[in-house]
C-alpha cells in the first residue's frame, strides 16, 4: 500500500453521507461556519441508500392528529423497546424538520390548497406519513446533498472508506480512511466523529438494502469498545420482490394495497390484525388493521401462512400477492409511480393488471451503536446518528416512515451537539494519531499483500448469509442461533484465509469488499449473540422456544460489548417509560386511550 | 442439460500498468432474470476480483452502475443479458468521462458543474419554521419531472456536445437549474441566470435530444434546456429593452 | 496512483445510434432548405432583369427535370424538418391544464401541424383555386 502522507485536520468529521449525515454537516455549517468541517464517504453522498427510501416520513401536521397518538403508535409498534424520553423529543421536533425540508425544497405531495399531503402507514392511528410520490428517500437525499453544496466551507471526502476510529487520551479523536481513488490510507483528525454509516442489510442474503448497507461505522464503534444496542432486532418488511428483494413500499397498502395467498384471501385476518372491509368500502384502509399492521405483525404472518401451504410457489421461494389493481391506473400513476416501474421491470407484471408476488425481506436494523438522546456515545468525541444508531426510538419494532424523520431529527441534534462539544473541549493528547494510523496501514497492508490462502470473499460471505438466514432470520429458536453462532465463528476464522486477486493501489473495490466483510461478521455476531441471549418473543424478535414477551427479565436493551476474540459479551439496560407503561399490542381495533 | 452461457466484452483499464485499454472477455452464466450488472458482480465474486466498478441499490435510484452496453449509456441494474442473449454484450466505461480504472469514471467535473448551478432554494426572507410555504399540486407538476434525476451521468455520455466542448454544464445540471426555476418557492432565477445564460450554459446546447433518449428516470434534460433558452431570451430582451424595468 | 484514461469521443459518434442519424439529417435538410433560398433569390434576380417577356423562359428552365428534381428534394428537406420541429415542440413548450400534461400530439398539432396544414391549405387555394 502506499506511503502515509501528513494526517489532514478537521473539527468535526462526519462519516457516512447519507440524510443522516449530510443533515448533521447542515446543522454545523449553518451553526458555525468557522467550525472545519469534513464528510467522509466511500460513495459519493448521493449515492447513499437513503435514496431508496420510498413510502414517506413521518410527522404530526395535520389538526387531526397529535403528539400523544404519534408517541403511542411509536411506543406500541416498538413493543414498548423504545426509550420514550426519546420518543417524546423525537415526536416533538419532527413536524419542524419536515417543514425545514420544504422549506429547502423537497417535492412533498400537496393538497389543492398547498399544503403537504400525508398519507397512512402500518401501525398509524392516524395518517401522517409526508410523502413526495413514492421516492421520499430519494427526494430527501439529494435536497440535503443540493442545500449542503451552498456551504463552501464543507470539505467532502467522496469516495473515501473510513477503516478506524482513532481513540487517544480515552477520547474519538478522528478517524483513518483510504482515499479510494490513490489507495492511500490517510489520517483524519477531528475533536469530534459523527458516524452516519446506515444498517448492515447485507450481512443477510434477501435484503432490500443496497451493496453499501455493510455496517461499517457500526462495526468501527463497536471495535473500539462501544456497546451496540439491540442488535437482535433486525426489521423484515412484508413485501420484497422475490429473487431481488427490492423493496415494494408499504405506501402501496397505505393507499389500499392488499395482501392475498394462494387462494385469494385477504389471510392477514386469521392473525390477530382486525376484520377486513371491501377494498370499496370508503374506510379501506383501515388504520392499524389488516394490511396496514406493523412489519413484524405481517411478516410473521406470512410465515405462518406459509407453514399452512397457503403461500405461493414462485423460482424464488414463495410468495404471496401484493394486490393494488383496485387503486386504478391514474392513481398509481401519482402516488405509487415507483412502485409500477420496479414491479415492471423486476416482477415482469403490471400492478395495473395483475397482483405483484412478494414475500418478507431484511429491511433495517432496528439496533445500532449505543447512543443517549443527544446522539453521543459513551466515548466522548464520538456521536452516531441514523440507521447505525440506536438511540431508541425503535425498539422491537420501527414503524414505517419514522426512519426518514429521525435522520432529519437526530441528523440535526448530531451536528449540534458535536459543535458544542469541540467549542469547549480544550485540548488534548493527540501524540499516537500517526502512530496508530501507521499501524492501521500496516494492518491493511497485510491483508492486502496476503499470498497464502485459499479462501474468496464471495464464498465465506455467502456461508455468512447462510448462517444468517437459516438461524437468525423471522423465527428463531436456541437450536438454531446456536448452530449460527458456530457457523458464525469459523466464517471468522476464515477471514484470514481470504487473498485478493488485486494488488492495486487505485480503486481497489476488493480490499473495500474485504474489509466490508470483516466489519459484516463483527456485527452478524453481534446479532446473533444478542438474539441468543433474549429469551423472550418481542418485536421483530421471535423465539419459537421464548413465545412470550417476559417484560420481567427484558424491558431492557441489549448492550453487546465486544471481546478480544470478536465475540460479543451481552449486557443489559433499562427501558425509559416516562408516560407509556408497558401494556398488550392491540391491533385491528380501537387502540388501548394512551397513558398520557 | 449444461449451463448456457453468455460473453462479456469488458473494458478494462489499470492505471499503475496500462497505457491502453484493453477488453478481456469473460463466459458468465445466463440466465434469463438477470440483469448486466448480475454478470458483473458474477465475473468480480468468481472469476476475477480485479474488475472494478461502482454499484449499489441494484433497483435503479441510486445512479452508481452507468455503463456503455454494446455502445449505448445503460444503468446496468436496468438492463437484461436476455435483450442481448445469445450475442456478446460490450461493456465499456460511461463516455466523456476520464476513466480512473476499468469501468469507474472521474465524476470531479460534474460535482463542480453541479455546484456551479446553485441547485437549492434561493429566497431573501428568512425560514418561518411553524408552517411549510404553500404549493399547489399544479405549481409541484411544473418542476417535478425535472426533479427526478439521479445524477447517473447517462446524458453526459449521450451528449456529442461535451467531446467539443469539455466546459458544456451539460444536460443533469441545466435540467436541476431550471428545476429550481420553476419550483413557486424559488427566488434565485437571476442569480442563476450568468451561468444558464453564458456559453457553455443553455446555449451551448445544439438539441441533438438524445440525453432525454437515454435518460431512464424521463427527466428530459433536453426540454428542460430548450425551455430554459427561451427564459434566457426573455431575460436579456427584458434587460436590454427595459433596463429600468425589473427583470 | 492516479492516471485516469482519456478516452476520445468516437468520430463517427453521428452514425452510431438511429437517434444520432435522425438528428444528423434533420441538421442537413436545412443545407437543401439554404440551397433552395439561394437558388429562389437567383431566381427573383434574374426575373426582375429579364421581365415579363422573358418569363416564358425561366419557366422553361423551372421545368427542366434537373430542377424538377432538385425542387422535389428540398421539398422534401422542407417536410421533414417541419415534422421533426413540431414534434420536438412539446418537449420546448410543455403545457399543463392543472397538474395534467397537455398531451405532447395535442401540443404538436396546435402549436405546428394544425397551423401549417390551414396555411398550406390556404395557399393553395390562393393560388390554385
Amino acid at each position: 500500500m502506499r506511503q502515509m502522507s501528513e494526517a489532514l485536520q478537521h473539527d468535526i468529521v462526519i462519516v457516512g453521507g447519507g440524510g443522516a449525515g449530510l443533515r448533521a454537516a447542515i446543522a454545523v455549517a449553518q451553526l458555525d461556519p468557522n467550525l472545519s468541517l469534513a464528510v467522509v464517504s466511500k460513495v459519493y453522498p448521493m449515492r447513499s441508500h437513503t435514496v431508496a427510501a420510498e413510502g414517506g416520513a413521518a410527522a404530526v401536521i395535520k389538526d387531526n392528529d397529535s403528539f400523544e397518538a404519534h408517541c403511542y403508535d411509536t411506543i406500541s409498534g416498538s413493543d414498548w423497546l423504545a426509550d420514550q424520553d426519546a420518543v417524546e423529543l423525537f415526536v416533538d421536533e419532527a413536524p419542524r424538520e419536515l417543514i425545514q425540508m420544504e422549506h429547502w425544497g423537497c417535492p412533498w405531495n400537496r393538497e389543492p390548497d398547498g399544503r403537504v399531503s400525508v398519507r397512512p402507514f402500518g401501525g398509524m392511528t392516524i395518517e401522517r406519513t409526508w410523502f413526495a410520490s413514492d421516492k421520499t428517500g430519494f427526494h430527501m437525499l439529494h435536497t440535503l446533498f443540493q442545500t449542503l453544496l451552498q456551504y463552501d466551507a464543507v470539505k467532502r471526502y467522496d469516495e473515501w472508506f473510513a477503516t478506524k476510529l482513532l481513540i487517544e487520551d480515552g477520547r474519538c479523536q478522528g478517524v483513518v480512511a483510504i482515499e479510494m481513488r490513490t489507495g492511500q490510507i490517510r489520517c483524519i483528525k477531528a475533536k469530534a466523529v459523527i458516524l452516519s454509516t446506515g444498517g448492515a442489510g447485507r450481512i443477510f442474503p434477501f435484503t432490500t438494502n443496497g451493496a453499501i448497507k455493510t455496517g461499517d461505522g457500526t462495526a468501527l464503534a463497536y471495535k473500539a469498545g462501544v456497546p451496540l444496542k439491540d442488535m437482535e432486532f433486525v426489521q423484515y418488511h412484508p413485501t420484497g420482490l422475490p429473487g431481488t428483494g427490492i423493496l415494494i413500499t408499504e405506501a402501496a397498502r397505505g393507499e389500499g394495497g392488499v395482501l392475498l395467498n394462494k387462494h385469494g384471501e385477504r389471510y392477514l385476518k386469521d392473525y390477530d390484525l382486525g376484520e377486513p372491509l371491501e377494498v370499496d368500502d370508503p374506510k379501506h384502509p383501515q388504520k392499524r388493521t389488516m394490511e396496514l399492521g406493523p412489519r413484524d405483525r405481517l411478516c410473521q404472518a406470512f410465515m405462518k401462512e406459509h407453514e399452512k401451504g397457503n403461500t405461493i410457489e414462485s423460482p424464488f421461494g414463495d410468495v404471496v400477492h401484493l394486490d393494488i389493481r383496485h387503486i386504478g391506473e391514474k392513481k398509481i400513476n401519482k402516488l405509487l409511480p415507483f412502485v409500477r416501474e420496479l414491479a415492471k421491470n423486476y416482477a415482469g407484471i403490471d400492478p395495473v393488471h395483475e397482483p405483484i408476488p412478494v414475500r418478507p425481506v431484511v429491511h433495517y436494523m432496528m439496533g445500532g451503536i449505543h447512543t443517549d438522546i443527544d446522539t453521543a456515545t459513551p466515548m466522548p468525541g464520538l456521536y452516531a446518528v441514523g440507521e447505525c444508531a440506536c438511540i431508541s426510538i425503535n425498539g422491537a419494532n420501527r414503524l414505517g416512515s419514522n426512519s426518514l424523520t429521525k435522520l432529519l431529527v437526530f441528523g440535526k441534534r448530531a451536528g449540534v451537539a458535536a459543535a458544542k462539544y469541540v467549542r469547549s473541549c480544550g485540548k488534548f493528547d493527540d501524540s499516537s494519531l500517526e502512530s496508530q494510523t501507521a499501524s492501521e496501514q500496516a494492518r491493511i497492508a497485510a491483508i492486502f499483500n496476503r499470498t497464502s490462502g485459499n479462501e474468496r470473499i464471495a464464498a465465506v460471505r455467502g456461508d455468512m448469509h447462510h448462517a444468517m438466514e437459516s438461524g437468525a432470520g423471522i423465527y428463531r429458536h436456541d437450536a438454531t442461533l446456536a448452530t449460527t453462532c458456530e457457523k458464525l465463528a469459523m466464517v471468522r476464522k476464515r477471514l484470514g484465509n481470504i487473498q485478493l486477486d488485486d494488488r492495486s493501489n487505485c480503486f481497489n473495490t476488493e480490499l473495500t469488499t474485504m474489509l466490508e466483510l470483516e466489519n459484516m461478521v463483527d456485527i452478524a455476531e453481534a446479532v446473533a449473540h444478542s438474539a441468543r441471549q433474549r429469551t423472550e418473543s418481542r418485536g421483530s424478535h421471535q423465539r419459537t422456544d421464548f413465545p412470550e414477551r417476559d417484560d420481567q427479565k427484558f424491558l431492557k436493551h441489549s448492550m453487546a460489548y465486544r471481546t478480544e476474540d470478536g465475540t460479543p459479551r451481552v449486557e443489559y439496560l433499562d427501558v425509559v417509560i416516562t408516560k407509556w407503561p408497558p401494556a398488550k399490542r392491540v391491533y385491528g381495533e380501537k387502540p388501548i386511550e394512551s397513558g398520557a | 442439460m449444461p449451463q448456457e452461457t453468455i460473453t462479456l466484452e469488458v473494458f478494462r483499464y489499470r492505471p499503475e500498468e496500462d497505457k491502453q485499454s484493453t477488453f478481456q472477455n469473460y463466459d458468465v452464466p445466463y440466465h434469463e432474470h438477470w440483469v448486466v450488472l448480475d454478470a458483473i458482480n458474477w465475473i468480480k465474486d468468481n472469476v476475477d476480483g480485479t474488475l472494478s466498478y461502482r454499484w449499489s441499490c441494484r433497483m435503479g435510484v441510486c445512479g452508481s452502475c452507468g455503463m456503455m452496453i454494446n455502445g449505448e449509456p445503460k444503468l446496468t441494474c436496468a438492463v437484461f443479458l436476455k435483450d442481448y442473449f445469445p450475442k456478446v454484450i460490450r461493456v465499456e466505461p460511461l463516455v466523456n468521462f476520464p476513466v480512473e480504472r476499468d469501468l469507474v469514471i472521474d465524476m470531479d467535473g460534474f460535482m463542480e458543474k453541479l455546484k456551479s448551478v446553485k441547485p437549492w432554494i434561493i429566497r431573501d426572507d428568512t425560514d418561518q419554521m411553524d408552517q411549510e410555504y404553500l404549493q399547489t399540486p399544479s405549481q409541484l407538476a411544473a418542476y417535478k419531472d425535472f426533479s427526478m434525476c439521479i445524477n447517473c451521468m447517462l446524458c453526459y455520455s449521450a451528449c456529442p456536445v461535451l467531446d467539443g466542448d469539455p466546459e458544456f454544464i451539460g444536460p443533469a445540471a441545466l435540467a436541476l437549474a431550471h428545476r429550481y426555476n420553476l419550483d413557486s418557492r424559488d427566488k434565485g432565477n437571476e442569480q442563476r441566470q450568468d451561468i444558464m445564460g453564458a456559453e457553455e450554459g443553455v446555449w451551448g446546447c445544439a438539441f441533438v435530444g438524445e440525453c432525454t433518449e437515454v435518460c431512464p428516470k424521463n427527466v428530459n434534460p433536453a426540454g428542460a434546456i430548450q425551455q430554459a433558452k427561451i427564459a434566457s431570451t426573455k431575460a436579456w430582451y427584458r434587460s436590454v429593452l427595459l433596463p429600468w424595468g425589473k427583470r | 496512483m492516479r492516471n485516469p484514461l482519456v478516452r476520445p469521443y468516437p468520430k463517427d459518434w453521428f452514425l452510431r445510434t438511429r437517434a444520432y442519424r435522425l438528428f444528423m439529417l434533420r441538421e442537413l435538410t436545412s443545407v437543401c432548405i439554404a440551397g433552395y433560398l439561394v437558388y429562389l433569390i437567383w431566381w427573383l434576380y434574374k426575373f426582375n432583369q429579364v421581365g415579363a417577356e422573358g418569363y416564358e423562359e425561366l419557366l422553361s428552365f423551372v421545368r427542366h427535370p434537373v430542377s424538377i428534381g432538385m425542387h422535389t428534394i428540398a421539398l422534401i428537406a422542407a417536410v421533414w424538418h417541419s415534422i421533426t420541429w413540431f414534434n420536438l415542440t412539446p418537449s420546448v413548450m410543455p403545457m399543463r391544464i392543472g397538474e395534467d400534461k397537455v398531451p405532447d400530439v395535442v401540443i404538436s398539432i396546435a402549436t405546428g401541424f394544425g397551423p401549417w396544414l390551414v396555411l398550406t391549405g390556404f395557399i393553395l387555394w390562393a393560388t390554385l383555386g
